[in-house]
């Protein structure tokens, strides 16, 4: 489904972004851009965190502006604190479906399946301390996987992890997006992480967040507020 | 930015509302009550003005005193790493929860008239000094002061990143410079805050003021409320006192409130850093004998109580195992309560302060009225409510219970807000994202973070009532004790060595008690 922000302001202390635009159903979606430019302040009013002060943005059509962040057609992930620390791998997962923990056999089943579709067999009764940090963001996305919400956000889900298991992280957040049926926004500040999972990106930088472009000819033609980004 | 999205639901309106009524009432409340009841209207006398303005020197004194050796005290744990250096700040926490009546009795038997400090001056032929009046406060309050001092400084110098100090060294900076770059900056931020703390805790002091100071010269405002109230029952003297304390201290504590960071108490303290500055033998020499003499300080009083207590701990009257279970329920209780409100406060200003964060700020403020308001004022207070429908004596420890709770609420608040404001910043999107609803929220996403600070809190408001001597003193009929109660009257017939036993009771009791509310919080259970 679409997501129009439409003549969209935001807010806080002197600054403010704005955003006016609609990404297309289906894709992948970075949001790209230095740090304090307003990527995350993007994302926390898509997933109901921020509230806007001027504008609404739309989920296929519907308003979602007024609507509470669980009742938002979104999945998030942040860069961290996204496991409750005192409960165990697959209750952390089984909030996802039933967020007071009162799940039936068969709903324990579908948890047992999303630990095993992210590759962390038997590892469902550790606590997040006892994982690593990539071990972490599985479980997390696994959560995400079970909500099957049609957009997944994410707010620089991989920054603490090395290049190599970036990759698969992101392999992993792709496989997912497809088998949802979902759609993708990703915010990061590192060029090669666009390349490398979105087929489009959205700038934010100096209060403004711009039509989305597709990533290869962004890249390969960068406007100067990019290319000075980019340090070319 | 902080996120607090959540709306405010009944249920916080409910709890927390009901919690906010139960201070405004206690504090205001109460006053007003006594205030009401006074028969005539006496005027303040020249003792009344004499008390206040003891009140305000003594506190001044102590308090300038307990920075001033808590400065070098805490440069000395910040900058030497030595063994025994953690036990030492181990037992700096203590002094928090040491019954004041065991300190005194501990002060008595180190600089009391035949002390040890007494017998070297009489064996050098010196004059003898005396223990009580206006030193004798002063010193019972720098020796609950100095460690809190220190503490606090320390959390100053343990701010310090280690790696300015490391570029200090790199840049060869000697120790006066990096006294005047790095030390004396923190100490400015610090030291105001930790001043006006102490200042406060010191004015509105009760138990050392009866033990040690009294007539016309040494008598707090506290103490002169009690004598109105026991000896010539004015209300209406009473209720004045009351309201001049509460002035001056919310006047105080008002300032303090916006100037002083937040207080931690088990903050890592661990750690020094590594400095290369002072290594030198001089520095050395100075630090280690600042240790060793605030320690002797600290530890001497304490280690005579252990010494003298010891053997009679073990043929304890009767009396006292009744006086140990009334104080025990008591402190549960009074923890219960206390823990209570400080969670259901804590939950009604968070929700408040996304809206409108001026009055949030307000109830903040609200929940440290206590600290300012007489224990004594609040008890009489609630019997003169309640004395046309009950006999007071038979509720005297219910009443004791609650006014355990409201003084010791600031406390808890000061643990458990902070501690709720981070699981909230921390974990309430990550809770709102899943729509975990109002109690499964609180059960399942932040009462899991609360838990050990609560648990801390709830052993703090238990040892402070374990320890306090204050409204039972009023109010208790004569069979009716608490241990600090049985110490007192027999500290006041000079039968010092069964106080002695008394105290090491009281101490191990109040330990138990914290320890168990402490280690409570910390069980690891799983949630199901």
């Amino acid at each position: 489904m679409s997501i129009t922000f439409d003549n969209v302001k935001i807010s806080q202390g002197s600054f403010t972004l704005e955003a006016n635009f609609t990404i297309d159903p289906g894709h992948k979606v970075a949001l790209l851009g230095p740090s304090g430019g307003g990527k995350s302040t993007l994302l926390s009013a898509i997933a109901g965190f921020k509230s806007i002060d001027h504008g609404r943005i739309l989920f296929g059509g519907a308003d979602i502006t007024e609507m509470a962040p669980a009742a938002r057609p979104v999945a998030l992930l942040f860069q961290d604190h996204n496991l409750f620390p005192h409960l165990t791998a697959e209750q952390n997962i089984a909030l996802g479906i039933r967020p007071n923990l009162r799940l039936n056999a068969q709903e324990w089943e579908t948890v047992a399946q999303a630990i095993s579709r992210v590759g962390l067999d038997g590892l469902g009764a550790k606590t997040p301390a006892e994982l690593s940090g990539g071990q972490q963001q599985r479980i997390a996305l696994a959560r995400c996987l079970l909500r099957e919400k049609p957009l997944l956000c994410l707010d620089e889900p991989f920054a603490a992890l090395g290049p190599a298991l970036k990759h698969e992280m992101l392999d992993l957040v792709g496989e997912i997006v497809d088998a949802t049926n979902a759609s993708m926004l990703m915010v990061t500040h590192q060029p090669e992480d666009a390349i490398y999972i979105a087929d489009q990106t959205v700038l934010v930088a100096d209060g403004v967040a711009m039509a989305p472009m597709n990533t290869q000819n962004l890249m390969a033609d960068p406007p100067a507020v990019l290319a000075q980004y980019l340090g070319r | 930015m902080a996120y607090r999205a959540q709306p405010i639901r009944p249920i916080h309106f409910v709890f927390g509302g009901s919690a906010f009524v139960l201070l405004l009432f206690l504090t205001l409340g109460t006053t007003l009550a006594v205030w009401a009841r006074a028969d005539v209207s006496s005027n303040l006398t020249v003792a009344d003005w004499a008390a206040i303005k003891f009140s305000i020197t003594q506190a001044f004194v102590s308090a300038i005193i307990s920075i001033a050796v808590a400065i070098p005290t805490a440069r000395a744990l910040a900058r030497r790493k030595f063994m025994g250096r953690s036990f030492i700040l181990t037992l700096l926490g203590a002094p928090f929860i040491l019954p004041s009546i065991v300190a005194v009795l501990g002060l008595i038997a180190v600089w009391g008239r035949a002390g040890y400090i007494n017998s070297f001056l009489e064996a050098i032929s010196q004059d003898r000094i005396d223990i009580y009046g206006f030193g004798g406060v002063v010193l019972a309050h720098i020796f609950f002061n100095i460690p809190l001092a220190t503490r606090l400084i320390l959390q100053g110098w343990m701010s310090i990143p280690a790696e300015h100090f490391r570029v200090a060294a790199q840049l060869g900076m000697s120790t006066s410079d990096i006294s005047t770059r790095l030390e004396r900056p923190m100490l400015r931020a610090v030291i105001p805050g930790a001043f006006l703390l102490i200042f406060l805790l010191c004015i509105s002091s009760f138990a050392v003021a009866l033990a040690l100071g009294g007539g016309p010269m040494a008598t707090t405002i506290e103490l002169a409320i009690y004598n109105a109230l026991r000896f010539e029952f004015d209300l209406s003297k009473a209720s004045q006192l009351a309201l001049i304390q509460f002035g001056i201290c919310a006047f105080i504590g008002t300032i303090a409130m916006f100037i002083s960071q937040p207080m931690k108490f088990s903050q890592g303290l661990d750690r020094a850093p590594e400095r290369w500055d002072s290594k030198a033998l001089r520095y050395r020499i100075f630090d280690f004998s600042v240790l060793f003499l605030v320690c002797g300080f600290l530890f001497l009083p304490l280690l005579t109580i252990f010494l003298r207590g010891i053997g009679p701990a073990f043929s304890l009257p009767f009396q006292v195992w009744g006086a140990a279970v009334n104080s025990v329920l008591v402190a549960v209780f009074s923890a219960l309560i206390a823990v209570g409100m400080a969670l259901a406060m804590s939950m009604l200003i968070i929700r408040i302060a996304q809206k409108k964060r001026r009055i949030s700020r307000i109830m903040e403020v609200i929940g440290f009225l206590t600290l300012a308001t007489s224990p004594f004022v609040i008890g009489t207070g609630l019997f003169v409510i309640t004395f046309p429908f009950i006999s007071p004596f038979s509720i005297a420890l219910p009443v004791t219970a609650l006014v355990n709770a409201a003084m010791a609420l600031p406390f808890c608040l000061r643990v458990v807000l902070p501690a709720m404001i981070r699981a909230e910043d921390h974990y309430g999107r990550l809770a709102d994202s899943l729509g975990m609803q109002t109690w499964a929220r609180f059960r399942l996403a932040i009462w899991p973070r609360l838990r050990r600070p609560t648990g801390f809190a709830a052993g703090l408001a238990a040892a402070l009532s374990m320890g306090d001597l204050g409204v039972i003193t009023l109010f208790a009929p004569p069979e009716l004790e608490t241990l600090p109660l049985v110490m007192y009257r027999l500290m006041s017939n000079y039968q010092l060595s069964s106080a002695a036993g008394v105290a090491l009771l009281l101490i191990l009791l109040s330990i138990t008690l914290f320890w168990i509310f402490d280690q409570g919080g910390r069980v690891e259970h799983n949630i199901r």
